[in-house]
């Protein structure tokens, strides 16, 4: 953690989230195993971001050290020119599976970051993402009575109950069925149309890359170093089988050194 | 089908004491009654109001001892659980102190408390605290890093988080611990009211004995014991089954 805050020259120049020469070292067995390496990234507010790359790579390391979860060894992430120096409920992170609370109902899950809220407005707030999420009738369910999509469903709907700036997404759909997780996807995707949050979604799917987000980051093999930025520009909603996204795909699949060898 | 399965139990209970009864007749002369002197005693025990008594006397015992043993314990527990370091200084301790049978406790118990209730609670004391202490520290080790990542997410502090994360978090684990340890307190108790107090079924089946080998109130003091001890097992596992508590079996 060398900037503090308010070091940071220019405030983040309009970007809501910035990585800067961010590098994480763990210790294994007694030996330091570079995990990221220089990493320099911009996001902008709004801005949906997903970060592929080969697995074990790093992918949900640099998710945690942006989170706030992992301090970073070198290097820095601000978020709103203010140095990450851990959790915080404005950024909130969705796990793979098993992140909803298995011993509160539907309600009592999307509930839990509004303790603080008056009784009439948290009930509000409740009802609005049971809405958004679709889980009308299941309000009072156990998420052991739920799909995986629903309890997937159920923790979006948790973070985005306590309304942070950026949702954090570490694969959230990879313990899906493929049906599901194409569902899913157009699920996040409305949602995102209309609350507008900056979104950091890591996936090891290229084509919920290409599908999702405004720009794919490319990460390389261990320790991740960011090898290549692709701009998504196709409108929503896209179309699968146009040109420019099977070129863009392509492009990626290329970029992971997967492209001819299928 | 359905009656055929639960009345299985039943009837092989059934076989069990007619085979019993048929073995002591073709035996007369040995002092082991059959199921109807045994019978016959519980309700002896009854008319002279000994069993209710006696039965109040073990379970008053049991609670106190095994509620001391929960509200020190349980925390202790969770706390060495959660701080690593505080595990690590007090786990030789409690690996020595583990393997002592809480009936070896007996003499030390009369020397500090003399014969009476605070003996016998005591001892049960002293069954019940280290197995609960184990159960609540692996229970706390085994709470899955995403509930403790969620939790530090949505920015509780550290009061917010025990009662919120922790607490429900290791909830089913503890319960299935705190229901082997009633069980172990209910063995307990019967053995510490053998030595320490006057009152019980513990005593009640030495005291039978040794005023005029009446068996067939030892045998009944042996059955009140076991119905108990199942009723016991049952209350747990009834709290068990709360939808609340029973996550982890669905989740897993």
């Amino acid at each position: 953690m060398s900037a503090a805050p308010g070091v940071t020259t220019t405030p983040n120049n309009g970007y809501k989230l910035r990585a800067e020469q961010l590098g994480v070292v763990y210790a294994r067995n007694g030996n330091a195993v570079a995990a990221l390496e220089d990493i320099n990234l911009d996001i902008k507010d709004g801005e949906f971001i997903c970060i592929v790359g080969p697995s074990g790579c790093g992918k949900s390391t640099l998710l945690n050290a942006m989170g706030g979860f992992l301090p970073p060894t070198s290097g820095s992430v601000t978020i709103d020119g203010e140095a990450v120096r851990g959790p915080d409920r404005r950024r909130i992170l969705v796990f793979q599976e098993r992140g909803v609370f298995p011993w509160l109902t539907v309600e009592g899950n999307i509930g839990f970051g509004l303790s603080k809220l008056p009784r009439a407005e948290r009930k509000e707030r409740i009802a609005h993402y049971v809405q958004m999420v679709r889980l009308q009738g299941f309000e009072q369910s156990y998420p052991s009575d739920l799909s995986g999509g629903m309890r997937q469903r159920l923790q979006v709907a948790r973070a985005l109950a306590v309304n942070p700036d950026i949702l954090f997404l570490d694969e959230p759909f990879g313990a899906l069925d493929s049906i599901t997780r194409v569902m899913m996807r157009a699920e996040l995707l409305r949602i995102w149309l209309t609350e507008r949050r900056t979104i950091v979604f890591v996936t090891h799917d290229i084509d919920e890359a290409v599908q999702l987000a405004d720009r794919v980051v490319v990460l390389s093999s261990r320790p991740a170093k960011i090898q290549e930025i692709l701009t998504i520009d196709i409108p929503h909603p896209r179309n699968i089988s146009s040109p420019r996204y099977l070129t863009l795909r392509d492009e990626l699949l290329k970029q992971i050194g997967l492209a001819y060898e299928i | 089908m359905q009656l055929s399965v639960r009345l299985r139990p039943v009837i092989f209970i059934l076989v069990l004491l007619i085979a019993w009864e048929l073995a002591v007749r073709m035996h007369s002369g040995l002092l082991v009654p059959g199921p109807f002197a045994v019978a016959a005693a519980i309700v002896e025990l009854l008319y002279h109001g000994l069993l209710l008594k006696y039965v109040v006397a073990s379970l008053f015992r049991v609670t106190w001892g095994f509620v001391l043993a929960c509200i020190t314990a349980i925390p202790l527990g969770l706390a060495l659980g959660w701080y690593r370091r505080g595990e690590l200084a007090f786990n030789p301790l409690s690996q020595i102190f583990r393997p002592i049978s809480p009936l070896a406790w007996i003499p030390i118990a009369i020397l500090w408390f003399g014969v009476g209730d605070l003996s016998a609670i005591f001892l049960i004391f002293v069954g019940s605290f280290f197995p609960l202490l184990l159960t609540a520290m692996s229970a706390v080790h085994n709470i899955p890093a995403v509930y403790v990542n969620a939790g530090r997410n949505f920015g509780l502090n550290s009061s917010a988080f025990v009662v919120r994360v922790l607490y429900p978090a290791v909830m089913p684990q503890l319960l299935v611990g705190m229901r082997i340890t009633l069980g172990i307190a209910w063995l307990v108790v019967v053995a510490a009211e053998m030595i320490a107090v006057n009152s019980g079924l513990g005593f009640l089946i030495v005291d039978a004995r040794n005023a005029g080998n009446r068996y067939d109130l030892v045998v009944a003091g042996m059955v009140v014991i076991g119905v108990i001890g199942l009723l016991l097992d049952l209350g747990m596992r009834s709290l068990e089954q709360m939808k609340s508590f029973q996550w982890r079996s669905s989740e897993e």
